[in-house]
């Protein structure tokens, strides 16, 4: 019996900004001030929509909201390393990759209020909506990636997922069908510590995410999500990757989930005060403050602009997010089908006579 | 006797199964050291150790099928799905192996496991959390489906699955988990299965209803009283296998039927009593049967979500339909 070593695999780690600000130069060349400006704008601007949109659950004005505090390096890193053509598949956190595509930042209030309206695709652009199944998504991505291969077409998907993402069969099959036609696609793993109580250590007995790549015969690499060059640079890698021809590509962004899993959770009751401390050192938009003061990359000036853009853009999109007229309630019935079948007619009209006879009870006084 | 909402006695069902059954396991997401999303399972890790209370990774086909493994090698599990939407992630499971496990070794292995998840909506959830699946299990043949309509219902129903020498799927309305609290007694009881509850006797209609229909049945029965109108409300307690003999009694004396379920109209388990009812009792009937149910809709974004549930109204305009036929 013979025995001898046939595979040797190895995972790198990326980083190029440190938690005190400072970069490594060499890889931290090749940003030019324009793409730092608007690193820092987005960043900002993500930190404080999701504090507003926040507020706006805990004053009762949306629904259940998902904090993506402590993840903005993570998502506008990557966010700003597609094209506009590209495709990206979210889960549901990732209102940061939202903005850097340009959704309108009312649609985003509305849509976390419930409405099916903002849900849509108003530039009919490559954005999918949030996906709540979770690791659902990762297997539509595929689908959609193997349809650019097949037509020809030089767009890249790519798809986020959180690392309990990882634990279901469908990320999995995702990956497999990705290695196997090669196709042009990018994994995007937002690896934040928890999925809701859950820490990465119970949903994997891998030591990285990325090494899950290696299994399904394409490249893993991990960079540290805190830091937006780093993400950047991985993630545009791993793009002109895909569209050249060159295959998948799973990214393992290690980042920290500061706030609760949702609004209707209490992170206190399975994790430390000390945890979140730590992580607060490692926050990744004072890193990037840092490092933007530090190196005199933009001036008081251009940041206090930056900051007065951000402020007024929330309070507009808050306002007409919110005083946006209530969907109709017959609005349910209109697009579960191209056309709506005389069945669904009936139904609708039982609705409106419903919908009448209530608001005549309420007039007279009466319950309904 | 100790007020409980609903939580409450689900949680104190379990802790009683589980002290006395050692082959008790609770399996699923986040059912450990966060005791639940909505602490059904809360402290039981606790008191009964990592290896009794698990959490899981984050793989409904995984804890389904794990679940179902364990049951055949001699445990009782009780895995927790925690949104009953995200229980298609493990219906290949269900469907093919725990429904029929029985049938496919001529009798000789079977999976006992209590298969609990939160369902149905009226709490503003986000998609895909509030749905009414009930009616896909049903149709898996060989699987018991279970819904409370309040805490003493949920305890006695719960003790009594756990005996169950067949799988059952235990779906609990969310919105009825903290809304009222009933007189639950501390020490154990099984209420029977596959056993319908007269909840109210009366005469000019029968009501059947399951879940959390049977709370906003019984204000609009309170609003019909009023009106010298007499119903009598029956509660399914066990969806399947369907104890029609109860609600066809029921129709043959008052003559007159209406079915109110969460769930969406078309090919669901009211589609089934009505048309059972009609096969045993036409000749008695003295109006069509009324089914007040959700449009045949995926179920809408929250904004809309009290337009798309039944209410009251449109309870009412059943009955009126079905007495002044
Ligand atoms: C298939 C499925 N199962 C369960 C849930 C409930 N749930 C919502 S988020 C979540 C945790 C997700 O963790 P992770 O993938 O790590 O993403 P994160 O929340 O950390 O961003 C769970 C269990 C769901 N939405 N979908």
């Amino acid at each position: 019996m013979a025995q001898e070593q046939i595979g040797q695999f190895g995972i790198n780690h990326v980083s190029i900004l440190d938690k005190e600000g400072n970069v490594d130069e060499k890889l931290a060349s090749g940003f030019t001030k324009e793409q730092l400006s608007e690193m820092y704008y987005y960043m900002n601007l993500l930190r404080k929509f999701d504090e507003k949109l926040f507020n706006l659950q805990r004053s009762g004005k949306i629904g259940t909201y998902a904090q993506t505090k402590g993840q903005e390096a993570s998502e506008i890193g990557s966010g700003l390393a597609l094209s506009e053509n590209d495709w990206f598949v979210p889960s549901f956190r990732e209102l940061g990759v939202y903005l850097t595509r340009k959704v309108p930042k009312n649609l985003l209030v509305q849509a976390w209020n419930g409405d099916t309206r903002a849900l849509g695709n108003p530039n009919h652009s490559h954005n999918l909506p949030i996906s709540i199944p979770i690791g659902s998504q990762c297997i539509h991505a595929t689908g959609i990636a193997w349809a650019s291969q097949i037509k020809q077409e030089k767009d890249v998907t790519i798809v986020y997922f959180g690392e309990g993402a990882t634990s279901e069969g469908d990320f999995h099959e995702a990956m497999n069908f990705a290695g196997v036609f090669n196709l042009p696609i990018v994994f995007f793993c937002q690896r934040n510590g928890w999925s809701i109580s859950t820490p990465t250590t119970k949903e994997t007995k891998s030591e990285t995410i990325a090494q899950k790549a290696i299994a399904y015969g394409f490249k893993g690499i991990q960079v540290d999500g805190n830091d937006v060059l780093a993400v950047n640079k991985v993630t545009t890698q791993a793009i002109e990757k895909a569209r050249s021809g060159d295959g998948p590509t799973l990214i393992e962004s290690i980042t920290y989930r500061m706030g609760d899993h949702t609004t209707s959770d209490d992170s206190m009751k399975y994790r430390t005060q000390e945890e979140i401390n730590e992580w607060e050192n490692k926050d990744p938009v004072l890193r990037f403050e840092k490092y933007i003061t530090n190196n005199n990359i933009l001036n008081e000036q251009e940041k206090t602009d930056i900051h007065n853009a951000i402020e007024r853009e929330i309070q507009e999109a808050v306002e007409q997010g919110l005083s946006v007229e209530k969907p109709n309630p017959e609005q349910m019935f209109e697009d579960v089908f191209a056309q709506m079948p005389e069945m669904l007619k009936e139904q609708k009209e039982e609705l409106l006579n419903e919908i009448i006879q209530m608001s005549e009870q309420n007039n007279n006084g009466g319950n309904q | 006797m100790t007020k409980m909402h609903m939580v409450s006695a689900l949680n104190n069902a379990l802790d009683i199964a589980m002290k006395a059954d050692d082959k008790i396991v609770i399996l699923g997401e986040d059912v450990g050291v966060d005791g639940g999303v909505f602490r059904v399972t809360e402290n039981l890790q606790k008191n009964y150790g990592e290896q009794r209370v698990i959490d899981t990774p984050l793989a409904e086909a995984g804890i389904v099928g794990c679940s179902i493994g364990m049951s055949l090698n001699g445990l009782k599990p009780i895995p927790e799905i925690q949104f009953s939407g995200f229980s298609y992630q493990a219906f290949h499971h269900i469907k093919q192996h725990m429904a029929r496990i029985r049938q496919r070794t001529n009798n000789t292995m079977s999976c006992p496991m209590v298969l609990r998840a939160p369902c149905s909506g009226g709490i503003r959830a986000l998609e895909h959390h509030s749905e009414s699946p009930e009616s896909f299990f049903i149709h898996c043949q060989g699987i018991r489906v279970i819904m409370p309509a309040g805490p003493y219902d949920a305890k006695g129903l719960m003790l009594a699955a756990i005996k169950s020498e067949d799988p059952v799927i235990f779906l609990e309305p969310k919105k009825i988990y903290r809304s009222f609290k009933e007189d639950v007694p501390e020490e154990a009881y099984e209420i029977e299965l596959d056993k319908a509850n007269v909840r109210k006797q009366g005469t000019d209609l029968t009501m059947i209803s399951w879940g959390a229909m049977t709370r906003l049945c019984e204000e609009t029965i309170e609003d019909l009283e009023k009106e010298n109108i007499s119903v009598e409300h029956i509660d399914l307690r066990t969806l399947w296998p369907l104890d029609i003999n109860t609600l066809s009694n029921s129709v043959n004396k008052t003559k007159k039927c209406i079915i109110v379920q969460e769930a969406t109209k078309s090919c669901s388990l009211s589609s089934e009593i009505s048309a059972q009812i009609n096969e045993r009792c036409v000749l008695n009937l003295e109006a069509p049967i009324q089914r007040v149910t959700s449009w045949d809709l995926p179920f809408p974004q929250f904004a809309l979500e009290n337009y798309f549930l039944p209410n009251k109204t449109r309870i009412k305009n059943a009955v009126k339909k079905v007495l002044e036929f």
